[in-house]
């Protein structure tokens, strides 16, 4: 029952082959036999519960989209009465007393929650390695790294622990572990899903989406999450839409556009799956253009400008005044503050406040923040003129396969290069997704489709069609674990 | 003061809004509840929670605005400032830098010789309140109070236009008059409401430079206000003419020991960082919604005032004390709803109601006497049921709650005026035979006499006897 996706698994609950309490001690058990993978935080203790709750309902004829799913929660969800760490010490005492709102909507949905998944710290990293509980393994090869930030997630649903699971995405940290894993991930457009309870990194980058292994589970579980709401002020206010509805819909013409910028110097290898990926869409009379995104390589140095300066502010509340890691015997005020900071951070997260702090200091805003926000404007301009052109954006999703462990996290310049095609996205705030395209030496990778705004379905639909005529996304890692 | 010495004088006022919740959170306002009661998630800026703005706020802040002729913008925007306390729950403050929603404008202030000056502000702009540090009862520790954080303030800020602690305090109490007007604060200063940061800097006459300026913070009085600045001013010449210099600082005022102390100096002060909050949408507001503000606005102080000169007659004097403070005026016009008579409406009202309000510390809302009541007890002077001297004692008798009906009251104690011709006769006659002595002046010509005659009656009916009708009747049977 755990290779079925999530979309036969909610029919075959309803036709009673198994029992969402079978299912659930399935996933329990997997995810026992896999802790080396190091994917979960928090293993949930009620989950058996409400399986058996969820098994009543079905019993009882009730139906709701996401009844008796069990899935797992990126660990930067609130989700009340749980320990709520952001993969941070700082939080690791810190137990929501309310739920996000994407937890809020799952279980409203019916979804069964097997806990909350390892992430890079405050969402900062693209390995999963700067997490206070140590890295994730990436399940195809566990001397690799998952990608960050949400790597406990996305090795989760590639090792099979659960049937999907949420993402958060500030610069590819959905879609780069997500091609990493050999598993679809989708980065709504800003706005779409609320923030409301998700931890901030990133306040104008941040959105949340769906880790699923189809495009399919993708589009089912974002009905559920994409609505406007009124506790975010900067949530859509657009009607949310069923994105199910629009998949299987003939992709004959479409307009697919490939950024001459993103093909320079790319590896030979990931330029083959490209090809073929494309060879696949034009044999489904796509329509393949030159597009032309000419600020593409200052992202990179505006997104890491931006992140951080909003990152300093937003994780100023971490003080040890009222929740979270308070040092031992503060001497005084200042005390208090440093060292709780101090300890209660890592490494990567100081880097970042310290950046931020830096650009928005007197005398430095206008070169860095000011300019970061004028690039910013320019990236979004440069996609609106693509899309004028082309209907969507066709793309590698990273410059390369998983990593070893180690072996970019010394060098912070290379580690960010990773989030090279992915950060664009987020600073225009426009919808991309992640579909497995290929392996090579034996790990997975994939190719990265961006839309117009509020395009979801149509990305959804790409990569379903994808999906009727490749099968990377069915391949399965070993149990190497 | 040394007259070798010009003041310059800027304020800054932070008026908190009277909306029933925060600014950014749903929770609740209201003054005095047990510490940390009234602050929810989004006070205590757990991680995740986001803040949405209290449309309530903008309508107050844009009167404000109209009422003092400033500019209103129209893309209203949010930012962080940065700074870490204890009681700033986020470790930034939103606040609005380079878009506040009010910009320039002017009020006019009345000085004690009655001479009037304009003083010019430079912006007023939205901002959340922090919490307060509480430093008694922790032994050694400090306890965090965030029912205040995130009620709304408008920030008034004012330019240099000030040269003395009275001018100060005029102006302070002018932007006060107004905020209470227009229901933009309820302006309890006791429950700090309205706090004002004072600038002040001296300098030479004719000097084009500034002086370095010292910042007196949150004082909640306007006496505090004339005191403190009184001080620093003569802190401050006292320090460079004795050859020092001015340090820019921030200073405490001590009521206690009517000092100012250095709080921080600039070399400590802090880069706040300020940029745009990602999580709030700038807010436009368009001339339709101005509009509409406008339309709503209450009568303003200075119109209210020409209107009690011009179409009630009233002296100036009176316009004056009756419209500063808007408790007092709207006390005055129900009292002249009920009483008819805007003259001595306004005689009873700054009179014997506020002699009476003032010993007993009582605002005019405040008063145990209604104003339909007193405009009932002038009423009843004006057509002839009671005399004067026994309306201050109906007066007293409802201040005092011994009733809570001036009709009633009047009947039950038998304080109607005696008019009746046949009552009064038998009165005076017998006063008249019973003082021939008197009675034989005033025939021959001492008419100051009538004064004893009335007074005798008076006293023999309890002040119950209408004067002029006995004045009438005495005159007529000595004539």
């Amino acid at each position: 029952m755990l290779e079925r996706t999530l979309a036969e698994q909610r029919q075959d609950l309803r036709a009673g082959e198994y029992s969402c309490v079978e299912l659930t001690q399935s996933y329990l058990a997997r995810i026992e036999a896999h802790q080396a993978l190091n994917a979960f935080i928090t293993v949930s203790d009620i989950a058996l519960e409400q399986a058996r709750a969820a098994d009543e309902q079905i019993a009882a004829g009730q139906d709701k989209p996401l009844l008796g799913i069990p899935i797992a929660h990126k660990d930067i969800f609130c989700q009340e009465s749980v320990r709520t760490t952001a993969g941070s010490r700082m939080l690791d005492n810190f137990i929501s007393p309310y739920d996000a709102t994407v937890v809020a909507r799952l279980n409203a949905a019916g979804a069964i929650s097997l806990g909350k998944t390892n992430m890079d710290e405050f969402a900062m990293g693209s390995s999963n390695e700067s997490s206070y509980y140590g890295p994730v393994r990436n399940p195809w090869n566990t001397d690799c790294v998952p990608g960050g930030s949400s790597g406990g997630s996305a090795a989760a649903v590639a090792a099979g622990l659960c049937s999907a699971a949420t993402g958060t995405d500030t610069g590819g940290s959905i879609r780069q572990p997500a091609a990493f894993c050999g598993i679809t991930g989708i980065k709504p457009t800003y706005g779409r899903v609320s923030r409301w309870g998700m931890i901030a990194y990133a306040s104008s980058l941040d959105q949340a989406g769906p880790m699923a292994r189809t495009a399919e589970d993708c589009a089912i579980l974002l009905s559920e999450m994409a609505a406007h709401d009124p506790r975010d002020s900067t949530s859509a206010t657009r009607a949310a839409e069923d994105y199910t509805a629009g998949l299987g819909k003939p992709v004959s013409g479409l307009k697919i556009g490939i950024c001459t910028e993103h093909m320079q110097g790319l590896d030979d290898a990931v330029r083959k799956i490209v090809d073929d990926s494309l060879a696949e869409l034009t044999a489904q009379d796509c329509e393949i253009r030159e597009i032309s995104l000419p600020n593409a390589h200052l992202a990179i140095p505006a997104y890491y400008i931006i992140a951080p300066a909003e990152c300093s502010a937003n994780l100023s509340r971490y003080d040890g005044v009222r929740f979270g890691y308070r040092c031992e015997n503060p001497a005084d005020l200042d005390d208090l503050y440093q060292r709780s900071r101090s300890e209660g951070f890592g490494d990567e997260v100081k880097s970042r406040i310290m950046v931020g702090a830096f650009a928005l200091s007197a005398g430095y805003y206008d070169a860095y923040y000011r300019k970061a926000q004028q690039i910013r404007r320019l990236i979004k301009n440069d996609y609106i003129a693509a899309f004028d052109d082309v209907d969507l954006i066709l793309g590698p999703t990273t410059p390369g396969t998983a990593f070893r462990l180690g072996e970019v996290s010394q060098d912070k310049t290379a580690m960010y290069l990773q989030d090279i095609y992915t950060i664009s996205a987020n600073l225009a705030g426009l919808p991309a997704i992640s579909v497995p395209a290929g392996f090579v030496d034996g790990m997975p990778i994939g190719i990265q489709l961006t839309g117009g705004y509020f395009e979801e379905a149509q990305l959804l639909n790409v990569a379903h069609q994808f999906q009727q005529v490749t099968s990377w996304h069915q391949r399965r890692p070993g149990d190497a674990a | 003061m040394s007259s070798q010495w010009e003041v310059v004088i800027g304020l800054e006022i932070h008026a908190q809004l009277s909306t029933r919740s925060k600014i950014f959170s749903g929770a609740s306002t209201s003054f005095g509840a047990a510490p940390n009661s009234q602050a929810c998630a989004i006070d205590l800026g757990l991680p995740g929670v986001l803040p949405v703005v209290n449309e309530a706020v903008f309508p107050k802040a844009i009167a404000f605005g109209l009422a003092v002729g400033a500019e209103i913008g129209r893309r209203s925007a949010f930012d962080r400032k940065n700074y870490f306390y204890p009681d700033l729950p986020k470790g930034y403050q939103i606040t609005q830098m380079d878009e506040p929603i009010v910009l320039g404008g002017s009020v006019d202030i009345t000085l004690k010789d009655g001479t009037t000056k304009t003083i010019r502000i430079t912006r007023a702009h939205l901002e959340e309140d922090a919490g307060k540090s509480v430093h008694e009862d922790f032994h050694g520790s400090t306890g965090i109070d965030l029912n205040r954080a995130g009620t709304p303030l408008l920030e008034i800020v004012s330019e240099p236009d000030m040269a003395s602690a009275e001018e100060a305090v005029a102006y302070a109490r002018t932007i006060h008059q107004l905020i209470t007007y227009l229901s933009v604060s309820d302006g309890d200063l006791s429950q700090g409401n309205m706090r004002c940061d004072a600038n002040v800097s001296i300098r030479r006459p004719g000097d084009s430079e500034l002086g370095t300026r010292t910042e007196i913070k949150n004082v909640n009085s306007f006496r505090f206000l004339e005191q403190a600045i009184n001080y620093e001013i003569e802190r401050q010449i006292d320090v460079i003419e004795n050859g020092g210099s001015i340090i820019q600082e921030t200073r405490l005022y001590d009521p206690d020991s009517d000092e100012t102390q250095s709080m921080r100096s600039k070399e400590t002060a802090m880069d706040y960082r300020y940029f745009p909050e990602p999580d709030l949408l700038p807010v436009v507001i368009d001339e339709a919604y101005i509009n509409a503000v406008r339309d709503a606005m209450p009568e303003l102080p200075a119109q209210k005032k020409a209107r009690y000169i011009e179409q009630l007659a009233l002296p100036e004097a009176d316009a004056v004390i009756l419209t500063g403070d808007l408790d007092l005026a709207t006390y005055f016009e129900t009292c002249l709803a009920n009483s008819g008579d805007a003259v001595q409406s306004a005689n009873w009202v700054k009179g014997e109601l506020l002699a009476n309000l003032k010993r007993a510390d009582l605002t005019a809302a405040e008063s145990p006497l209604s104003p339909e009541q007193l405009g009932t007890i002038i009423a009843r002077i004006k057509d002839g049921t009671i005399s004067g001297k026994i309306a201050k004692a109906v007066f007293t008798a409802l201040w005092e709650g011994e009733t809570d009906s001036v009709d009633t009251y009047i009947r039950d104690e038998g304080l109607e005026q005696v008019s009746d011709t046949s009552e009064l006769e038998p009165i005076i006659d017998q006063i008249i035979a019973a003082n021939p002595k008197q009675a034989e002046q005033f025939r021959s010509g001492k008419t100051k006499l009538l004064g004893f005659f009335v007074g005798q009656v008076m006293k023999q009916t309890g002040g119950k006897a209408n004067p002029k009708q006995v004045n009438d009747l005495v005159v007529a049977k000595l004539s």
